[in-house]
């Protein structure tokens, strides 16, 4: 093996006593390009099922189509994306140079910076990206039918969201494993920096927000919910005190501990639920559990780290990684079917469906937003995974390959809700405002909606809900109970009959809850050190991490931010959910823009004017859908769309001295919608403002750096790296001889991996 | 049998069960001249040190 070629710009003289740190990258191209006859057949069967997989699901319009073509839709689509789209970015824009070494090696501390395998810091990234968003909003979004939704994710994820991810992963990389913030500052300058900082803490809190009220609303009045939710936090503290006194580094072994427990919580809640005083004590109202979950979040984000933080990311890691495994089998083996319209009628209305409203463009593009494009990710891609990078060429398959497994996750979850019957699907969509509350008005709602082929009964609706264990599904929204009635319909076709649907679902439930309060426990966290930080500019003595009283303060802060959007979302007379996610997917999608656009300024830094157009493709598009959607909110003149319109009408019924107005039944609920849309119009225009911001910033910054033919970069000085390894997961056969090589070189149990 | 140790290797992985053997691969490459901490000692060094410096899980 020959070492790489030197050119002139090259700072990176390997060791001469060790084997090159990396394989040629001509002999790499060639040996990738190599096609042999088999290779080609493969590709081309790729190619033809992918190929006849969307003819079934955007052409055929058959009555029924199966839910299997959607998987071969999206895993080809991935599978040619990946082999062709982000080789191109590999070569083009991001270079990888695997001569020099990772922040993981150069930085090794054996804590936070840590060579890790690429396999398994695969999962591990995976399992800090993918969580209750993809799940979430393409059950919103399947209101506009399959196909709309289908194809966002698809083509979303393969020209936007894993290009986002693999390009914030690979520059955070060069720089040490910088954040998102840090980089903006590099990048924009003080007042882009300063409203890229500013626009992340605001969407932190209404993400953390939401997700919180997803899961009110998959808990309230559900005793079974609640108990089997509620035991996950004692679980959690053995588990800590498991570890950390009695077993420690016993990982996989108490976190199978933990999982039969769990089951065990599943199981009991049933139980409990049937008893007169289980029924009694665990019955709460959305009101009460939002309270609990505030109180929850403040204490979980000032406990200790292993009591509570750790114990339930490994248990919510090990869920999530066996439950989209155990979905994925399900999926293929039970092959459900759909019978929603492939494009629905509410697709060409302006006013949008009973779920989301607002036209399809567009709200279906920041009703899906995590499965597709995920500004949140640029958060873990910068900081916590370019730490654990073994080699500089796997930020591919990490950071591009990474996001296509969570577009998966959001495929799947859209199958599972369009597996459910359409009149079900939307008598637990719609708000309880829309529907009444019960069974026979959601019924009468739903068939008065006069789409075709819908028509349900209250016995339907009454069956369902008894069959999954519970009380009433009507107006059960924000997602979950609906992607766990869809779970629970396919796996006990697998495993159990009718008679563990009940099972599935609060299995659904409790996994989406786990997710989810992990992230709000950890986002908590992530936040309150950001605004620590931002404090110190004015009190040095916030950025002293470890003082306990500013610790406590700016928890405090952060909690009180989400906890109020929360609790005005749990009590929305409109219907919560309804009404906060698109500011959800809006904030999710601003971001996006602003990590894109810094993405951006360093592209054009790096002086490749050519190349521009893939970070600006998806950072216009999602800037423009962003910003629309934004303008829909503050200025549309429709009440249920404009959040100012529906302020004022709601403001002029008062001033009228009207006592009931719409959905809003007393003087008091009409009070709350003035007040809410008025946070929600707000929080809408400082997001769109700060993002503009930093979009402007963005472009001034790529404006000089094309008149002056790029600009110095602010990566690290690069160090030679002394390890090796492949970067894919089927490495190519020169790849295969220097790791041989190395593995003589260095005996294996000096290096840095097992 | 190898695809079931392999398997579960990556499971342990992916929870971060692999982190105390890092560790003690990079004290040695390091050279470090005093003794390695101990498991006990490195976990709670490991939850420490997250307590200063938060990782985010997404949505």
């Amino acid at each position: 093996m020959s070492a790489p070629p030197r050119t002139g710009d090259d700072l990176v003289h390997g060791d001469p006593n060790l084997p090159p740190a990396a394989v040629d990258p001509d002999v790499l191209d060639e040996q990738r390009q190599h096609w042999t006859p088999l290779r080609i057949a493969l590709w081309v069967g790729v190619a033809l099922l992918g190929g006849l997989a969307w003819v079934m699901v955007a052409l055929v319009r058959g009555e029924t189509v199966n839910g299997i073509w959607f998987v071969f839709a999206a895993v080809c689509t991935y599978f040619i994306a990946y082999r062709f789209y982000s080789t191109y970015i590999e070569k083009r824009i991001t270079q990888p140079d695997d001569r020099r070494a990772t922040p993981a090696e150069y930085n090794d501390n054996g804590q936070d910076y840590m060579p890790t395998d690429r396999r398994v810091l695969y999962g591990h990234h995976f399992a800090a990206i993918a969580g209750a968003g993809p799940l979430v909003g393409p059950v919103l979004a399947a209101q506009w039918g399959y196909l709309p939704g289908t194809l966002w994710i698809i083509v979303g994820v393969v020209l936007a969201g894993a290009v986002q991810d693999y390009l914030v992963l690979f520059f955070s990389m060069r720089r040490g494993g910088r954040s998102l913030g840090q980089m903006a500052r590099e990048e924009l300058g003080l007042v882009g920096g300063f409203a890229a900082l500013l626009a992340t803490l605001a969407i932190m809190i209404i993400i953390v927000a939401i997700l919180a009220l997803v899961v009110v609303n998959a808990l309230g009045e559900s005793p079974w919910g609640v108990f089997s939710v509620a035991m996950t936090i004692p679980i959690a503290l053995f588990m800590g005190v498991y570890l950390r006194f009695w077993r420690p580094g016993k990982i996989s072994e108490i976190s199978v501990i933990g999982f039969v427990l769990l089951m065990a919580a599943i199981i009991g809640g049933g139980a409990v639920a049937d008893t007169a005083w289980g029924a009694a004590l665990f019955t709460l109202d959305r009101t009460t559990i939002a309270w609990a979950i505030i109180i929850y979040g403040f204490v979980a984000a000032v406990l200790p780290v292993w009591l509570l933080l750790a114990p339930r990311d490994y248990l919510s890691t090990f869920m999530k990684v066996g439950t989209i495994v155990m979905l994925a089998v399900a999926i293929v083996i039970v092959q459900p079917v759909i019978t929603a319209p492939a494009v629905s009628e509410f697709a060409g209305r302006a006013a949008g469906g009973p779920v989301v409203s607002g036209p399809l463009f567009p709200f279906l593009f920041v009703t899906i937003a995590c499965g597709a494009l995920s500004g949140f990710h640029a958060l873990i891609s910068s900081g916590t995974t370019p730490k654990l990078l073994e080699k500089e060429r796997q930020t591919r398959l990490i950071g591009y390959g990474g996001m296509l497994m969570e577009s998966f996750v959001a495929i799947m979850a859209l199958v599972a809700a369009l597996s459910i019957d359409r009149g079900i699907y939307f008598a637990m969509n719609a708000s309880s405002a829309a529907t009444g509350g019960t069974v026979e008005t959601a019924a009468a709602f739903v068939n008065q909606l006069g789409l075709t082929g819908v028509n349900v009964n209250p016995e339907v609706l009454a069956q369902t809900a008894h069959d999954v264990g519970e009380e009433s599904i009507v107006s059960r929204t924000g997602g979950a109970p609906t992607l766990a009635v869809g779970l629970a319909h396919i796996m006990q076709r697998l495993i159990g009959g009718t008679g563990l649907m009940s099972f599935w679902y609060h299995f659904a439930i409790m996994f989406e809850a786990l997710f989810i309060l992990t992230a709000v426990d950890a986002g908590t966290r992530v936040a309150r050190f950001m605004l620590q930080d931002f404090m110190g500019n004015f009190v040095p003595k916030f950025r002293d991490t470890s003082w306990r009283t500013g610790a406590w303060v700016c928890t405090a802060i952060m909690v009180g931010g989400w906890g109020y959007i929360l609790i005005l979302g749990v009590t929305d007379p409109l219907g919560g959910i309804n009404t906060f996610f698109p500011l959800f997917g809006i904030a999710n999608q601003l971001l996006a823009a602003i990590a894109l656009a810094v993405c951006l300024a360093i592209v054009a830094g790096r002086g490749r004017v050519g190349l521009l157009w893939v970070p600006i493709v998806p950072m216009v598009f999602t800037t423009i859908v962003t910003v629309t959607a934004s303008l829909y909110k503050i200025f549309s003149p429709v009440p249920a769309i404009g959040y100012w319109a529906q302020h004022a009408a709601f403001k002029a019924a008062l001033a009228r001295g009207e006592t009931s107005f719409g959905t809003a039944k007393s003087v008091a609920a009409m009070q709350a919608v003035v007040r809410n849309t008025f946070v929600q119009g707000t929080l809408s225009i400082i997001f769109v403002v700060l993002t503009l911001i930093v979009i402007g910033a963005a472009l001034i910054a790529t404006i000089r750096s094309l008149r002056a033919g790029g600009r110095p970069s602010a990566e690290e000085p690069p160090v030679p790296s002394r390890i090796y390894v492949p970067s894919g997961f089927i490495p190519v056969p020169a790849e295969r001889e220097l790791e041989k090589e190395w593995a003589q070189a260095v005996p294996p149990r000096v290096r840095a991996h097992h | 049998m190898d695809l079931l140790r392999g398997f579960l290797w990556w499971v342990r992985g992916v929870l971060g069960e692999h982190a105390y053997d890092q560790y003690l691969a990079h004290h040695r490459r390091s050279g470090h001249t005093g003794p390695p901490m101990t498991e006990r000692e490195y976990w709670r060094a490991r939850t420490d040190h997250q307590e200063r410096n938060p990782e985010g899980r997404c949505c």
